[in-house]
């Protein structure tokens, strides 16, 4: 498998979370996206213990408990699809299409430190980037937003894995860390918003702020 | 030059003698504009350049004005549109005669066909911007003659108030311009900031052009206007803001890549969102005013395109770029007119512009239908008029572009064609709805079904301006090529190398006339078969199939709010559109409607909380204006008094 | 004299790529189905036939039809056929191909509002919102295929297309070619986008802006979206089928090999899939454009 059909393919998942209203789908379409991007270092890197333990945390992480608790919290929230989103789907998808020409522009205009293995690296990875912030800012489930939350970090990794080199590891496995605690602590939260309110919707969170209009 | 001047001086003196008798205004305007396109066609196609100068007692001013191709070219539009548009205007006004003074409309209108002229030949700052203001106030005028509706004159406001401020960008720009060298004759301009110069062309000139987000005027002032004045302020005047800007690109300098993908930026969110709020008007003339918003963006995509390839060296692109747009400002000023001129003699004829009244026009309305038709298709760029020939123009220089340059300007190129693919598509979808719901199907409201056809004169100004369409269509090529001296000047290349390009350019466009002469040849023979094939044979007349109802009604016909959903519905997070739903209740419903209205989210989101917020914010000074005459001279006395001290201390 | 052979093949085959959809569709099901040659005898018998016009209508849905057929009989003379260069090739006539079919699309949207039937005008307005989306899939499509080719005519495009292109930029071929798939698809309204069986009008989008037309009229609209179907597949089959021999009659039949092959899919696709709602068309389309933008995207650089 070639690094420009890998990157293709996460782009093409990134488009299939924006234009989905199934939360299901959606989990599923995040954990193929970790997944292959959990192969992206063993094709960028040289095959070292270092690489293979990146990859394996990856695509262990990604692929599996993290889906894993999203669907129990899918399931302990019992909401199946994202309802009147801010944004609508069609829309995303037109904004994710516009967010790839974006991100090749930017990635053109950025001074990139060294040779990239595809040229198709920081396009790809802006274009993670745009697109979780898309879904955090569109979409009310909670759910929803760890989900663009993730798409945002592996935006971030795939500039780590294919940009930087040798420095990465460490750096990339406590982000891994990090980002593990924040999906838990936000499986919780959403379990215990949902047991105490009825529902995940975000943005009927404001009601929870101090002063009243 | 001579001529010029005589043109200019008949339009002048006869909008004076208008104000006693109008029909002289009429004369004077065809006249004075026929006269006006020999000297614009002369320097054009020759390539000559004539210039005046004369000392002028203002400050700053002088009277200098230069013909050269660029200003030639644009005097096409400003002589040429503004000519037919009177013999149309003479019957449309008349149904006002007695009601309204139509000579000082006349005087007004002339007036701004000669401030026009002014501004594409002034070469003195202070000479541009006071036919620039004189265009203005005209033309507010002219958007006021109905004062009496409260829309109408709120239409005036906002255009005045807009088009001042953008005045204002422009006098700054003229000032820093000016700065340096203490004189403000084009030839003696110290450019020493070009970026900021740029950036303040950009908005000044943009207000009048109408780019989104500062087109927010528009959609108010050219339906409000007479159609033959909406027609000559869609066709030409905002394209003075177009000319405004390659007039200064002309004079800062080389531009760097930013300039091009800033155009480009700028023409996609016109082009797009300015027919995307097309779609969703059901106002006729609202609907044209915002086609031209989304028109002017294309136009502005072609100068993108052009400033890109000038910047990268690749001629070829930027031959093609500016001449897809040259091409585009005459084009727009043909179909647009007609359009204005079709939805105007629809106002005449009904006494309404909104589609959801109107319908089955084409029976009661034959030949202004046709040539409503036939604009539509130039509109829409489908070949084979003269709409396709700009924008594939401007199409072939972003593939050429995209296809020769390096990676750099590639993504600005790419989005140009896929944002012209996006506005084509969705400019067939608000003229499908313009033409088929006003002019097809069964009239949906009683004066719809009574229309009277527009008279003869009206009619022939349609037929002049779609002629115009069908000829540009066909000789494309012999059009093309007569661009090439105002090209030269416009992308600063050698004479040689434009021509070179354009005939690299010409020869696919002979293709493309070829082909679409083809597909006349084949249409004639498809219509010689049909007619053989059917005659002889049984032709039986019935209603439209009903799909088994029993009595179909006008009231289950498509709608123009209904054609246009799911449109809007896509887009719904851009235009807001709100809808007034009184929903089917019960067995046996008797009532229910709804109503859609799309307004303008520019003015709702940014301009109205602005001006609202800056109104409530001056109205905190408002005790000083009590009206007593005593406490405003104490004012001054004060005012004095305290500059005396400052000055003397 | 080669340079007659994709119109001409266009001409008198198109009808039958018809037949090879309902076929396929028909063997699925376990029918028999009709005879493939079934859209040939149905022109035939609508081209003897007399007409029915709607009182409301005018000339405008009596020029519908003729405006559609010449526009698509014009197209043929632009597209190629495999290695086999189309008889007007320039550089540029990719854009003009894509505005002819918009041109056939605006008069019969036209004719289709001219009955004055609330089920054409839904037709009506569905079939511009996607050929709206389609078309900037289509035309950056093209440009991916058109910046690797370095050239601006589609059968410049095709004669580029080789083992060796799909060799090293395979995944550039792979998605255009999904991408000019679902433009296919939407504008010649087959499943998932629309469904030409259907009999409920108001689910139609291509079929019922028709309805109304009887006689030659229908005859100029079957064989008109029969050429429209015949084009498209084609540049599909010029892409699939990378045969590029050099000899005229070789390619010629890999090239119409790859039509068959197309027709079959479609028939495939219509046969295992439903047709998606309509709200979700738009994104379909949209996919489309998207699967085009990455294609562009790779080979820029």
């Amino acid at each position: 498998m070639n690094t420009d059909l890998l990157l293709i393919l996460v782009a093409l998942t990134n488009l299939r979370v924006l234009g989905s209203s199934r939360l299901g789908a959606c989990i599923r379409t995040t954990a193929v996206q970790g997944v292959l991007l959990g192969l992206l270092p063993l094709l960028v890197n040289p095959l070292t213990f270092h690489t293979l333990v990146l990859a394996a945390g990856s695509v262990a992480l990604k692929g599996i408990v993290f889906p894993w608790l999203l669907f129990r919290a899918l399931r302990e929230a019992e909401v199946q699809r994202e309802v009147e989103p801010f944004v609508g789907y069609n829309l995303s998808l037109l904004l994710g299409v516009a967010a790839i020409g974006v991100a090749v522009w930017v990635s053109r205009q950025l001074p990139l430190p060294g040779a990239a293995p595809s040229s198709l690296i920081a396009p790809v990875a802006l274009f993670s980037i745009l697109a979780g912030l898309l879904v955090i800012i569109s979409r009310r489930k909670a759910v929803s937003q760890v989900l663009g939350f993730l798409i945002l970090e592996n935006g971030i990794y795939t500039f780590g894995v294919g940009l930087v080199r040798e420095t990465s590891f460490l750096v990339e496995l406590g982000v891994l860390l990090d980002v593990f605690v924040g999906v838990f602590v936000m499986g919780i939260t959403i379990f215990h918003i949902n047991r105490e309110f009825d529902h995940i919707d975000t943005d009927q969170l404001s009601t929870l702020r101090d002063w009243r209009r | 030059m001579t001529l010029f001047l005589y043109a200019v001086g008949i339009l002048v003196l006869s909008g004076l003698v208008a104000t006693r008798w109008p029909r002289g205004g009429v004369a004077g305007a065809i006249v004075g504009g026929a006269v006006g396109l020999f000297p614009a066609l002369h320097v054009l196609l020759t390539g000559a350049t004539e210039s005046l100068w004369c000392a002028w007692q203002v400050p700053y001013g002088s009277f200098a004005v230069q013909l050269d191709p660029l200003s030639a070219f644009f005097l096409i539009p400003v002589f040429g549109l503004p000519a037919v548009a009177a013999m149309y205007g003479s019957e449309y006004l008349a149904a006002w005669r007695g009601k309204k003074p139509l000579g000082a409309a006349w005087c007004f209108y002339n007036l701004l066909t000669a401030s026009m002229a002014l501004v594409v030949v002034a070469r003195n700052g202070v000479l541009f911007l006071v036919a620039w203001e004189v265009m203005a106030l005209t033309s507010f005028f002219l958007v006021t003659f109905e004062d009496e509706q409260e829309t109408v004159r709120a239409a005036g406001w906002t255009y005045l108030v807009a088009s001042h401020l953008g005045t204002a960008f422009l006098l700054v720009m003229f000032i820093l311009l000016g700065r340096e060298t203490g004189s403000l004759d084009f030839d003696k301009l110290a450019v020493s900031s070009p970026n900021v110069v740029f950036l303040l062309a950009l908005i000044g000139f943009g207000t009048k052009a109408g780019f989104m987000p500062l087109h927010v005027w528009l959609p108010d002032a050219h339906p409000a206007a007479p159609s033959h004045v909406s027609a000559v302020m869609s066709g030409v005047m905002i394209k003075m803001g177009i000319y405004g800007i390659l007039r200064i690109l002309t004079l800062i300098g080389p531009p760097p890549a930013w300039w091009g993908g800033t155009l480009i930026g700028i023409g996609l969110v016109s082009g797009v969102l300015g027919i995307l709020f097309a779609v969703a008007q059901s106002d006729l003339k609202r609907l044209l005013a915002y086609s031209s918003v989304e028109n002017i963006g294309i136009i502005t995509l072609g100068l993108g395109v052009g400033l890109l390839g000038i910047h990268y060296g690749v001629p070829v692109v930027a031959t093609l770029g500016f001449a897809g747009a040259l091409l585009h400002v005459i084009n727009h000023a043909l179909f647009k007119g007609l359009l204005f001129f079709g939805a105007g003699a629809v106002l005449h004829g009904t006494h309404t512009r909104n589609l959801e009244q109107l319908g089955g026009l084409l029976k009661r309305m034959p030949w202004t239908g046709l040539l409503f038709a036939l604009g539509a298709v130039a509109i829409c760029a489908l070949p084979p008029l003269n709409g396709f020939i700009g924008e594939f123009l401007i199409y072939l220089g972003a593939y050429r572009g995209a296809l020769a340059m390096d990676t750099a300007a590639t993504t600005e190129l790419l989005s140009v064609i896929a944002g012209l693919a996006l506005i084509g598509g969705l400019a067939a979808v608000s003229f499908t709805k313009a033409f088929g719901v006003a002019f097809l199907g069964e009239p949906r409201s009683e004066p719809a079904a009574h229309a009277r056809e527009a008279g003869l004169l009206m009619q022939l100004a349609m037929l002049l301006l779609a002629a115009g369409c069908v000829l540009v269509g066909l000789l494309a090529p012999a059009v093309v090529r007569a661009l090439a001296p105002a090209l030269k000047i416009v992308t600063g290349l050698p004479a040689a190398t434009v021509e070179n390009q354009l005939a690299n350019g010409l020869g696919p466009l002979g293709s493309v006339v070829l082909v679409t002469s083809l597909f006349l040849v084949v249409l004639a023979a498809l219509v010689l078969l049909r007619r053989s094939l059917l005659a002889g044979r049984t032709i039986g007349q019935s209603v439209t199939w009903d799909c088994g109802y029993a009595q179909p009604t006008v009231r289950m016909q498509y709608s123009a709010s209904s054609f246009a959903q799911p449109v809007t519905g896509l887009f719904a997070g851009l235009l807001r559109t709100r809808r007034k739903l009184v929903p089917p209740e019960g067995l046996f419903p008797r009532q229910a409607s709804l109503e859609t209205t799309t307004p303008d989210a520019a003015r709702e989101t940014i301009y109205q909380p602005a001006f609202g917020s800056v109104g409530r914010g001056l109205g905190r000074w408002r005790w000083l204006q009590h009206g007593n005459l005593h406490l405003y001279i104490l004012y001054i006395a004060l005012t004095l008094l305290v500059l005396l001290i400052w000055r003397l201390g | 004299m080669n340079a007659l052979i994709p119109p001409l093949l266009a001409l008198v085959l198109s009808p039958l790529l018809l037949g090879v959809i309902n076929r396929t569709k028909a063997r699925f099901a376990g029918r028999r189905g009709q005879p493939v040659l079934q859209l040939y005898f149905d022109l035939a018998k609508l081209l003897r036939k007399g007409a029915v016009y709607s009182r409301t209508t005018t000339w405008v849905f009596r020029a519908g039809p003729m405006v559609g057929l010449a526009a698509a009989l014009t197209a043929i003379l632009l597209v190629p056929l495999g290695a086999l260069p189309a008889p007007l090739a320039f550089g540029g006539d990719l854009v003009l191909f894509a505005y002819l079919l918009g041109l056939m699309r605006f008069f019969t949207v036209l004719a289709a509002l001219d009955t004055g039937s609330s089920f054409e005008g839904m037709g009506a307005s569905r079939e511009v919102l996607f050929s709206a989306l389609a078309e900037p899939a289509l035309l950056l499509g093209l440009a991916a295929l058109a910046r690797r080719a370095d050239s601006l005519s589609l059968s410049g495009i095709m004669a580029a297309v080789s083992p060796v292109a799909w060799g090293t930029g395979g995944v550039v071929l792979a998605l255009v070619t999904a991408a000019l798939m679902v433009v296919l698809l939407a504008e010649n309204a087959r499943i998932p986008v629309d469904d030409p069986n259907t009999h409920l009008e108001l689910t139609m989008i291509h079929e019922v802006m028709v309805l109304d037309h009887s006689g030659p009229d229908l005859a100029m609209i079957l064989y008109g979206a029969a050429l429209k179907l015949w084009v498209m597949s084609a540049l599909l089959a010029g892409l699939i089928v990378p045969l590029r021999s050099g000899k005229v009659w070789l390619d010629a039949a890999g090239t119409l090999g790859g039509l068959l092959i197309v027709a079959v899919l479609i028939g495939i696709v219509e046969s295992s899939m439903a047709r998606l709602r309509l709200l979700r068309v738009p994104q379909l389309l949209v996919a489309a454009g998207a699967l085009a933008a990455l294609a562009l995207i790779l080979v820029l650089r």
